[in-house]
């Protein structure tokens, strides 16, 4: 418990504080009557209104493609399930300038659907509501599908017997039992979709701004420090909300429901309107999620002369104009390795935070439990300035470090950590412990007999997501990266802002390395997902 | 009471690692004070993004000075200025390049930089120092922002290119010109800034309402106005650009000249001289820098001879001191301002915030 709590105060809470103490204190008083000024202004109002609508509609849009994927996949059996699922699972990891870039180049200005029909989305909110949903997707599919998966399809039979017809007995067996699971992953698409920066701001254009990007406006274009906080205040608040419906929402879905191993749920479809509802669901898998994904890999290799891999080499090689001092190829390397570190923190604190959130009940652990979360929804710019500003005194001057990278990366990753161990760690039961220690194990010989055995796999399963989070980690990153050991994604950023076709093209061709990095990944994380664990994501 | 032991066992661990990675790099040590050596090796220029210098001028910097360069490139050029205001007294490096005129107040304001007098400071014209009194920051290079044309377009169409501003809001132009948008982007902050020097404080509203209603679009950044939407670079070609106005640099068309295979005779786009606007950026000594010795070093570097020759074909701007040799690929495709819009830095930094805003709501809205 003291060590996440500490890592959390020191590298969480304090940069957080400091710069909304900047910005609401900055002649050592406060000065609340900002709120009020802000939140009258008719810009910030805009911006207010936007983020919430696009949400709403973001998540909607989400649960109407989504849902049905989450039935197929829970329900039914057919070739190649495994390696789609984790296909659908690759966006949801991926950094969002990549995301914005895929779409980008499938609907934007000479983007393939430009070039075969002429049809251009350009930027719009038509454009941001596709990639939210795109990005999205795996989180409904995981969430309701995990649990879906394992309802006994025989209560339902039972129904059925009982005369209920199939749609009643839909609706009093299975609604209830999916209900607060498919509340959650709706929060947490919220969630994902009103805290949004980089898909906003690629596909947005300078006309569509949302919390999270005012607040890097506001910092970043103006230093207007006190609008900031305030924002970041707003956001703080309603974030905090949202993970307290949640909390509650998935304590819910705690309740006893007889869950089966999901081998046994799962068949062949059968007759034609199964058949069209697995077809239906592959096709818009296949138009939302595997195309935007297979531009990228098009792009990547479509040279001026045709087809080739003169982009892949050129990665190797270090380029004369000397915005990268490394070739583009260690960028891969670095990743990896800040991704290891990262997973290594990431999983050394989610780990004690969760074991500590099962020994323990109580409103204090509650809380903890959503504070743990809250990194999700605080905006990357925030934390990253509040490093600049805190970390820069000894001993913790860390802002010339390479450690400040996965640490920044580790914050994202131990809400995940948290969230797959804690279901699996809560499900052990307390007699094993006790019968240990009653034969003269110490307390941790007793959590390295028992607990661990148990929970192995899914500590595997957190530090896959981990890493693949770590991987794709932009918006932190991007403030703290240095040019002689730049990030994959913060790369291909840099890459996109400059002009020429082979910039264009290197982009391309590290977006795709890093998205087969995260495929094999996901599907190694297939393999290990025990039927147990009903972890949220 | 397990937890606990495990928590102390794991925070000993993770505090050893950070220990261990602490002492194996320079930076962080000398972070910490504990530098033995009387001058660090290293300087730091913390700078945008746009900053490149080719390997063999920092190599001769530290033939000379038995320093080496470490550069931090830090975002776009607000927000590494603001990075920099954000952090004073305890900054990144030791040496900031790239403030330039419309960002210079806020920085002089915020005190980020300390006082200096460059060797060599003689070569530079007086009209470019614009801190003459306290020599706070040095000019290192200068550029000016205009409008670019396509010439294929014109010439298809038999029209006169635009050469001044009120050409651009002449119907025979309508729908034709690209800009982006001044909170983003540093030319779209130019070109506004250089209509309301022209126009005046009142004046430039209305000129913005004729643009408007002659068809002017905006985008976020330079990036995509100028090879997504403008049909005369070699990108915006790619992208079937339509935009044959877009809103650049002088020394756009140079470069445009410089990335074609095979490089063509005569530059395929060209520029409305009176259009402009003159950019100028500066260096100066971060206040708390490290190494302020190795900062002054590098400060006098940066006017020498070797890095302004080396400049233009890097970064794309033009020299500061007289004696620069400009390459032949601006001297033959280049055009030379004669006559720039310009504005006081402090009646930008006065107004800056909420001219933006003014044209925000209304161009944007």
């Amino acid at each position: 418990m003291v060590l996440p709590v500490v890592f959390f105060a020191v590298f969480f809470a304090w940069p957080v504080v400091s710069i909304v103490e900047r910005g609401l204190r900055p002649d050592g008083r406060w000065e609340l009557g900002r709120f009020g000024e802000t939140l009258s202004r008719p810009e910030i109002l805009d911006v207010l209104w936007f983020t919430l609508w696009q949400a709403l509609a973001s998540t909607a849009l989400t649960l109407l493609v989504a849902l049905p994927g989450a039935y197929v996949f829970a329900r039914f059996d057919f070739p190649g399930k495994r390696v789609l699922r984790a296909v659908v699972t690759v966006p949801f990891v991926l950094p969002t300038v990549m995301v914005g870039t895929a779409f980008l180049a499938l609907v934007g200005r000479r983007g393939l659907l430009d070039d075969w029909w002429g049809l251009r989305l350009d930027t719009g909110v038509w454009a941001i509501l596709l990639a939210h949903v795109f990005f999205n997707y795996a989180v409904v599919v995981r969430t309701v599908g995990g649990l879906w998966s394992q309802l006994d399809p025989r209560q339902e039979e039972a129904a059925r017997v009982l005369g209920a017809s199939r749609w009643r007995a839909w609706r009093t067996v299975t609604l209830p039992a999916l209900g607060p699971s498919v509340a959650a992953a709706a929060l947490m698409v919220f969630l994902f979709t009103a805290s949004s920066f980089g898909i906003v701001q690629i596909l947005g254009g300078p006309a569509y701004s949302t919390l999270e990007t005012e607040i890097y406006r506001q910092t970043a274009d103006r230093l207007q420090l006190s609008t900031a906080a305030v924002l970041t205040m707003v956001q703080f608040v309603a974030v905090g909300a949202i993970l307290t419906v949640h909390a509650r929402v998935v304590r819910r879905r705690e309740t006893a429901l007889r869950l089966v191993p999901a081998e046994r749920t799962a068949r062949r479809p059968q007759g034609a309107g199964q058949w069209a509802l697995l077809g239906g669901v592959l096709l818009s898998v296949a138009l939302l999620i595997l195309a935007p994904l297979g531009v990228l890999v098009e792009r990547s290799l479509a040279t001026s002369d045709g087809y080739g891999l003169d982009y892949y080499r050129a990665l190797g090689q270090v380029d004369e104009g000397g915005t990268f001092l490394v070739p583009l190829t260690d960028t891969i390397v670095n990743s990896l390795q800040y991704a290891l570190a990262a997973t290594g923190i990431a999983v050394v604190i989610g780990g004690l935070a969760a074991a500590a959130l099962t020994r323990r009940a109580g409103r204090l652990v509650r809380g903890f439990d959503a504070l743990l979360m809250l990194p999700l929804g605080v905006s990357a710019v925030t934390v990253g300035f509040g490093f600049l500003i805190t970390l820069d005194e000894p001993p913790l001057d860390l802002r010339a470090s390479w450690i400040l990278v996965p640490l920044a990366q580790a914050l994202v990753g131990v809400p995940f950590v948290v969230r797959t161990m804690l279901p699996v760690l809560r499900a052990v039961d307390e007699r094993l412990r006790e019968a240990a220690a009653v034969l003269g194990a110490s307390p941790w010989r007793a959590w390295r007999e028992v607990d661990l055995p148990l929970v192995r796999r899914a500590l595997l399963i957190a530090a896959g997501f981990a890493f693949a989070v770590s991987l794709g980690e932009f918006g932190a990153t991007v403030f703290i990266a240095r040019p002689d050991n730049p990030t994959l994604p913060v790369a291909v950023a840099r890459l996109l802002g400059r002009p020429g076709e082979l910039n264009y093209g290197q982009a391309m061709a590290l977006s795709t390395i890093l998205m087969v990095v995260c495929a094999v990944s996901l599907l190694l994380l297939e393999r290990l997902r025990s039927d147990r664990t009903s972890g949220e994501f | 009471m397990n937890i606990r032991k495990a928590a102390a066992a794991a925070l000993v661990a993770a505090l050893g690692v950070t220990t261990l990675a602490a002492c194996g790099t320079d930076d962080v040590r000398e972070a910490a004070g504990e530098t033995d050596q009387p001058m660090p090796k290293t300087v730091t220029l913390v700078s945008h993004d746009s900053f490149n210098a080719s390997k063999e001028v920092l190599a001769e910097f530290t033939k000379q000075t038995g320093l080496t360069v470490k550069v931090l490139k830090s975002g776009d050029a607000g927000e590494a200025v603001n990075k920099e205001i954000l952090t004073k007294g305890s900054p990144q490096g030791d040496v900031f390049f790239g403030v330039d005129n419309t960002l210079l107040s806020r920085a002089l304001d915020n005190g980020i930089f300390v006082p200096y007098e460059a060797q060599g400071l003689d070569r530079i014209p007086a009209e470019l120092q614009l801190d003459k009194e306290q020599h706070r920051v040095t000019p290192i290079d200068s550029g000016d922002i205009c409008v670019n044309y396509d010439k294929q377009y014109f010439a298809d169409k038999k029209l006169a290119p635009p050469q001044t501003f009120d050409d651009l809001a002449k119907p025979a132009y309508k729908d034709l010109l690209v800009t982006e948008n001044p909170e983003r982007s540093s030319p779209g902050l130019g070109f506004l800034l250089g209509t309301a020097a022209k126009y005046g404080d009142e004046g430039w509203q209305d000129y913005w309402k004729k643009l408007k209603a002659n068809g002017v679009k905006t985008v976020d950044s330079w990036e995509l106005a100028y090879n997504q939407e403008f049909s005369g670079s070699a990108g915006g070609k790619k992208a079937k650009g339509d935009r044959p106005l877009v809103v650049s640099y002088a020394s756009s068309p140079p470069v445009e000249v410089l990335y074609a295979e095979p490089q063509p005779k005569v530059a395929p786009t060209g520029v409305s001289t009176g259009t402009c606007f003159r950019q100028t950026e500066f260096a100066g000594l971060l206040n708390g820098a490290k190494n302020p010795e190795g900062g002054k070093k590098l400060i006098d570097f940066l006017i020498s001879k070797k890095f302004q020759d080396d400049m233009p074909l890097q970064m794309f701007v033009n020299p500061v001191t007289k004696d620069a040799t400009l390459p032949e690929l601006f001297t033959k495709h280049g055009v030379v301002i004669e006559k720039p819009e310009t504005m006081a830095p402090k009646k930008i930094a006065d107004n800056r915030d909420q001219w933006i805003q003014q044209w925000t709501s209304l161009v944007l809205k």
